[in-house]
């Protein structure tokens, strides 16, 4: 009787294991087949999204690939080394697009591109990834909400350090209805960000 | 042995996941805030029921009955996990709208529920249309929640229907007053619980009311 009992687990044992080779090694293999695609999918997003930020004429170099890495940084809200994109134009520096996190979103972290041009101007904003509450706090995304263009053209000296907060804080930028800690979360960032250029400009370009 | 119209109506009236069997609920009321993010979890959900439904059917002779479950999560699992891959690499624009709703899906006891219930129990096709019909039912459920939830909460009905359905379906967004000033708590978790509530309330009161016919319900409940 024992000596069955075990049979039977050994048989079911064999079972399992057999379906788990067998559905691991479907999505390996589908893994493996759509991982090119994949990559190249994310890669025309990301060319997407930064061409969003810079009109096409103002560069003519190849954005994607002209990166500078950037070690960690509380102004950039990054904990471990980030990528920035650099737009030239005949060789001068254009801008540069940061990949900036804001840390206090209403759900954790915000990722955000922001598009610094040379003069330090903003040349747009746009969120990348977010876990900000649907229909509240995620008219930060440019096809909900048009707030994200409200950067457009700003730069530290407009407004000023008192302009950098939402009008509810006494800020020049308007909140979203129903989300004020998001937008505040963004302001901060983008602002952090703007500081950043500010103090890293040299080595950005160099 | 069940019918096809028998199935039919199971999934999509007698014996509906979300207002019968009350299953899937984490996924139902975390993403209904609006009709189009509750027909994109429909969707997706949709797809992976006839998916699971099918493959379980097709091995049910084969698996011991000791180990079923492990190998139906397993099985659900890696239809989930395919389903997302192959929609990152070849409908990347829907993924970018549905994939979020995905890995919720694993998070649906109705799928395994479907599987237990029904899928291992028959032959492919009946295990396919009631993968259809159940998968169907949950999906109008998920809109009307949506629709409701929208209504109250937006003053706005399809609002944001051209990322699912491309640009010309920016159209079917419906602004049902301009200076509605929204109400949160429908948008909140505790409104779609009392979304939900209201639904079966409904569908019950339609149950029960008087008629002449006898109420289909009755013929249904045991064979749950």
């Amino acid at each position: 009787m024992i000596a069955l009992n075990r049979r039977q687990i050994l048989i079911s044992g064999t079972f399992l294991w057999l379906f788990a080779v067998a559905g691991t090694t479907l999505v390996a293999i589908t893994e493996f087949t759509t991982a090119d695609a994949i990559v190249e999918n994310e890669r025309q997003l990301l060319l997407r999204n930064l061409y969003a930020l810079l009109p096409p004429e103002r560069l003519d170099n190849d954005i994607a690939t002209d990166t500078v890495q950037l070690p960690a940084s509380d102004l950039l809200g990054t904990e471990v080394e980030s990528i920035a994109y650099r737009a030239r134009l005949q060789g001068e520096p254009v801008a540069v697009i940061f990949n900036s996190v804001a840390p206090n979103g209403y759900s954790g972290k915000i990722y955000l591109l922001v598009g610094v041009y040379a003069d330090g101007s903003l040349a747009g904003v746009r969120v990348v990834k977010h876990a900000e509450t649907p229909g509240l706090g995620d008219g930060i995304e440019i096809r909900k909400s048009p707030w994200i263009r409200g950067f457009d053209g700003k730069s530290l000296d407009n407004p000023g350090a008192a302009g950098w907060r939402v009008k509810r804080d006494g800020g020049e930028f308007d909140q979203l209805t129903g989300a004020t800690i998001t937008p505040r979360a963004v302001v901060a960032a983008v602002r952090n960000t703007l500081l950043y250029y500010q103090q890293n400009a040299d080595i950005i370009f160099r | 042995m069940t019918s096809n119209s028998e199935i039919t109506r199971n999934g999509l009236w007698g014996n509906n996941v979300a207002l019968v069997q009350l299953l899937g609920l984490c996924p139902l009321l975390a993403v209904t805030s609006t009709v189009v993010n509750g027909i994109g979890l429909g969707i997706a959900t949709l797809i992976t029921l006839v998916l699971s439904n099918t493959i379980v059917s097709l091995i049910r002779d084969f698996v011991r009955k000791e180990v079923r479950l492990p190998v139906f999560v397993l099985i659900i699992a890696s239809v989930v996990t395919i389903i997302e891959l192959v929609m990152k690499a070849l409908f990347y624009d829907l993924y970018l709208v549905l994939g979020i709703f995905i890995p919720l899906i694993v998070t649906n006891c109705a799928i395994i529920g479907r599987a237990e219930g029904f899928a291992s129990r028959n032959p492919a096709g009946p295990a396919a249309l009631d993968g259809l019909m159940m998968g169907t039912g949950f999906l109008v459920v998920l809109a009307l929640l949506g629709g409701l939830r929208e209504i109250i909460g937006f003053g706005t009905l399809f609002a944001n229907a051209e990322l699912m359905f491309g640009e010309g379906a920016q159209r079917l967004t419906v602004v049902l007053n301009e200076d509605y000033p929204g109400f949160l708590l429908a948008v909140l978790p505790p409104g779609a619980f009392f979304g939900l509530a209201i639904l079966i309330v409904a569908k019950n009161w339609l149950d029960l009311r008087p008629s002449e016919k006898p109420a289909p319900v009755a013929a249904v409940a045991d064979g749950a």
